[in-house]
């Protein structure tokens, strides 16, 4: 397990450093000047040049890339270009509400899911199962920014049970912030529930195909002590995974919702940062949101150690990244799985 | 006999929980679609930071009001020398700074010699060019010197980046700005809002409102819901124009449509050849039809223009009919251009919707003469660095929203590339004229030069359309500068 670690944790770094590298380079072949984009059309050519000399952009791209770089180590991610403020105090001002509305729409999406999956994969074939996951089709085709707006006429234009948007800030008082966040949520977590209930399914009819199944059936357990002691257990390995990626973009892939709501976010930061040229502050969250990524995949890693006590009774038995005594086609087909259906849902769009 | 007393005192209360009720609210929270970068009009150009803070938070010697006129600001009058080259502004007493600190006449010196010194960073640097000297006389009189008679002198003064600032806090301004106005920053939660609140020790007529709060809302679909709601009650210029039907049916909400200083315009690399030719930008202004452009960039508000002036400001001369929409005329210009098999051009369109819409609009009344646009959608930030600065384009849609900007067409290297001495002459010696009349004559002969000479294709004036709920008072109609005055704004009974 020691080794394992180690070389996770290795790669990890590694993955970091290259990051930063092709952030770094990205945002450099980005068209635009943040100084002109600050002192707009009236300015004159040496002013602009004075602003770019204060900003530092005109110091030798590897110069700039270690002072920053070096930065990062410090965790000093520099400050912004137009807010003139660290970019750190404006990553913690939206993260308050980007990781909270995460959780709740990652928790609900579960809680929609797990029940869902369980109930059609039972039925398989049969009449609940279809309507079921016609409604989960549903769920994946249309788009969530519609499903928004359908939600914000109906709950806070027409109900006026919520406000229709925006957020209060937790200094409001605990209740009235989370009123906020509550359609978002909901309007983040339907389509991923959608998508989470369908990988569910699928892998519990793999999973109820498996011989030890029928073994346990034989010895004389209840149909229902099968499906939620021994089945369900072993289908979580893909549904984890599935869960580690969307909580990745649930973070901050989230800017249409955050539009629709004008929830002062992430994504919608990365997205002003980047018209507004405010590169700083886009490789900074950029390499917040890879560092993010990078161990929420470490602790789906180690999770699976939890819901598998194979992994733990052989400790060190390592093969590919992945822990021993799972299947990786099984991660992988569900992996491709979600990315079908979300492109799809996309592509809609 | 008890119960009696209890009742009755019962009914007071109510009573008196009803009449509290209907007083006047006093809270505004206001709509807008992007969020100011920082809060420093002296320091960004950025419309959205003299929005939030013009006449609210920072003021002036002169300001600028709702019709483009010019009224005193924090001075209450000035006098000017015989030759047109001194200004001496007597300034209010008992003025003071958000911080409690005193205003006077060296704040004004301070202002005005940071905003022209050789490093300064002021977005609207040119308003004091013609500044020689600043001298505090005493503290409540400061004398401008000007190296020539400045006919916009006053008008210069009340715009959003010649505010005045105090020097012991003119570097925070961004974040914590401090100035002389009737409302103070009380706190911006970033991403989300700013929140003003009446300042208390205010030197003129006190705000009515005690709080105003504008709320960043980016997207258009969300901006009616949150109207409905009632959770924003005003967006001095509302992005959804697709449901301006929907909000101008209903009581509850007045929806006032108003001007702009933006010149929508389809700017042409005047350099560029076949562009350098007179006879194929002719063309370009024949084959287009305005009111098509209209319908699809504006929704049909717009107001047409034949030249780089708003149709609501004085001196505005209609030079719509110079090339009406004519395809015949249009085919002859360019056969007299040598190109009557038509040509292909590319335009590129800035993310706005009045660009891309009418961009498309434009492209296809260009096929009709047999001239081919390719379309470029860039960002802003790509349109600033290729169009702007590189002058690396053939066509472009753009809105030039700075008020009075007929100047722009004789500025060396500007983009559109264009030189005409007999406009220089004119631009020239409207600077140095005071008098009225002739500026307004010598205004009409630039606006003239340009309509015939097409630098440009002149398409129409950008509407505001604002739209607040109906018991609200006092929101401005135009925006002769862009600003969302909150001065005067009252709820109504």
């Amino acid at each position: 397990m020691t080794a394992y670690l180690l070389k996770r944790i290795i790669i990890a770094a590694l993955t970091l450093v290259l990051a930063s590298i092709v952030v770094f380079a990205v945002m450099e072949i980005l068209p635009g000047d943040p100084a002109r984009l600050m002192l707009g059309l009236n300015a004159s050519a040496d002013q602009v040049e004075v602003l770019r000399n204060q900003m530092g952009l005109n110091a030798p791209l590897v110069l700039r890339y270690l002072h920053w770089a070096g930065g990062l180590l410090s965790l000093d991610f520099g400050r912004s270009y137009t807010y003139s403020v660290p970019v750190i105090d404006l990553v913690r001002e939206r993260i308050v509400v980007s990781l909270p509305l995460a959780l709740i729409a990652l928790a609900l999406s579960t809680i929609i899911a797990i029940p869902i999956g369980v109930f059609s994969a039972s039925r398989q074939g049969r009449a609940g199962d279809t309507l079921v996951m016609g409604a989960a089709q549903l769920g994946v085709a249309v788009p969530n920014f519609w499903f928004a707006l359908m939600l914000i006429y109906l709950f806070a234009v027409w109900l006026r049970l919520v406000p229709a948007g925006g957020f209060p800030g937790w200094s409001a008082g605990i209740w009235t912030a989370l009123k906020s966040l509550l359609l978002p949520a909901v309007a983040l977590a339907l389509p991923q529930a959608a998508i989470l209930g369908r990988v569910a399914r699928s892998a519990l009819i793999e999973v109820l195909n498996e011989d030890y199944i029928r073994t346990a059936r034989a010895k004389g357990l209840p149909y229902r002590a099968v499906l939620w002691r021994h089945a369900l257990r072993n289908a979580m390995i893909p549904v984890l995974t599935i869960l580690g990626l969307q909580f990745a973009f649930l973070l901050a892939g989230t800017i249409i919702i955050e539009n629709v709501f004008y929830l002062p976010g992430l994504g919608r930061l990365i997205f002003q940062a980047i018209t507004q040229r405010d590169l700083i502050v886009v490789e900074g969250i950029v390499m917040l949101l890879v560092a993010a990524v990078i161990l929420i995949n470490l602790l789906v890693d180690f999770s699976y150690a939890i819901v598998d006590p194979r992994l733990r009774a052989i400790p060190g038995k390592v093969r590919s990244g992945f822990p021993s005594g799972i299947a990786p086609k099984q991660i992988l087909r569900a992996v491709q799985r979600f990315r079908e259906t979300r492109n799809r849902s996309r592509g809609r769009q | 006999m008890k119960l009696w007393k209890t009742i009755l005192a019962a009914a007071m209360l109510s009573l008196a929980a009803a009449t509290s009720a209907f007083a006047a609210r006093t809270d505004l929270t206001l709509g807008i679609v992007l969020e100011p970068p920082h809060l420093d009009p002296t320091a960004g150009a950025a419309a959205a930071i003299g929005e939030v803070t013009y006449a609210n938070v920072f003021e002036g010697l002169t300001r600028i009001d709702d019709n483009g006129q010019v009224q005193s600001g924090l001075a209450e009058s000035w006098a000017v020398s015989d030759d047109g080259k001194v200004y001496t502004f007597k300034l209010h007493s008992g003025v003071k700074f958000h911080d409690g600190s005193a205003f006077s006449a060296d704040d004004v010196k301070f202002s005005l010699d940071r905003a022209r010194a050789k490093d300064s960073l002021n977005p609207q640097k040119q308003l004091f060019a013609h500044i020689t000297d600043v001298t505090a006389v005493d503290p409540a009189t400061v004398k401008v010197s000007l190296d020539g008679p400045q006919g916009s002198f006053l008008s210069d003064m009340g715009q959003v980046a010649a505010v005045i600032v105090a020097k012991a806090s003119a570097n925070g301004n961004k974040d914590k700005p401090i100035g002389t106005g009737p409302f103070k920053l009380d706190h911006w939660a970033k991403g989300s809002e700013i929140t003003l609140v009446k300042n208390p020790d205010y030197w003129g007529t006190p705000a009515a409102l005690d709080k105003a709060t504008f709320r960043i809302v980016p997207d258009a679909a969300a901006a009616v819901p949150a109207l409905l709601s009632g959770d924003i009650q005003a967006f001095a210029n509302m992005p959804a124009q697709d449901a301006l039907e929907q909000l101008q049916s209903d009581p509850r909400f007045s929806v006032v449509i108003g001007s702009t200083e933006g010149e929508t315009i389809l700017s042409i690399n005047n350099k560029k050849p076949p562009f350098d030719k007179l006879a194929v930008r002719q063309a370009l202004a024949s084959a287009i039809d305005r009111s098509a452009v209209i319908a699809a960039a504006s929704n049909g508000l717009g107001k047409p223009i034949g030249s780089h002036f708003s149709p609501g400001d004085a001196g505005y001369v209609d030079l719509t009919g110079v090339y009406p929409h004519d395809i015949a005329k249009a085919k002859e210009y360019l056969k007299e251009a040598g190109l009557e098999n038509g040509f292909s051009a590319t335009i590129k369109l800035p993310p706005v919707p009045y660009a891309r819409d009418g961009g498309q609009v434009i492209q296809s009344q260009l096929k009709d003469i047999g001239v081919n646009l390719q379309i470029i959608p860039v960002e802003w930030a790509e349109w600033l660095s290729q169009v702007f600065t590189n002058k690396d384009y053939d066509l472009t849609i753009v809105s030039h929203v700075e008020p009075n900007d007929i100047d722009i067409y004789s500025r060396p290297g500007y983009y559109f590339q264009y030189d005409n001495p007999k406009f220089n002459d004119v631009i020239k010696e409207l600077g140095t004229t005071v008098d009225k009349d002739k500026r307004l004559e010598l205004l009409g002969e630039a606006q003239k030069i340009l309509a015939h000479d097409v630098p440009a294709v002149y398409l129409f004036e950008l509407p505001k359309i604002g739209v607040w709920d109906a018991k609200l008072q006092g929101m401005w109609t135009n925006w002769s500068i862009e600003a969302d005055d909150l001065t005067k704004v009252k709820w109504t009974d």
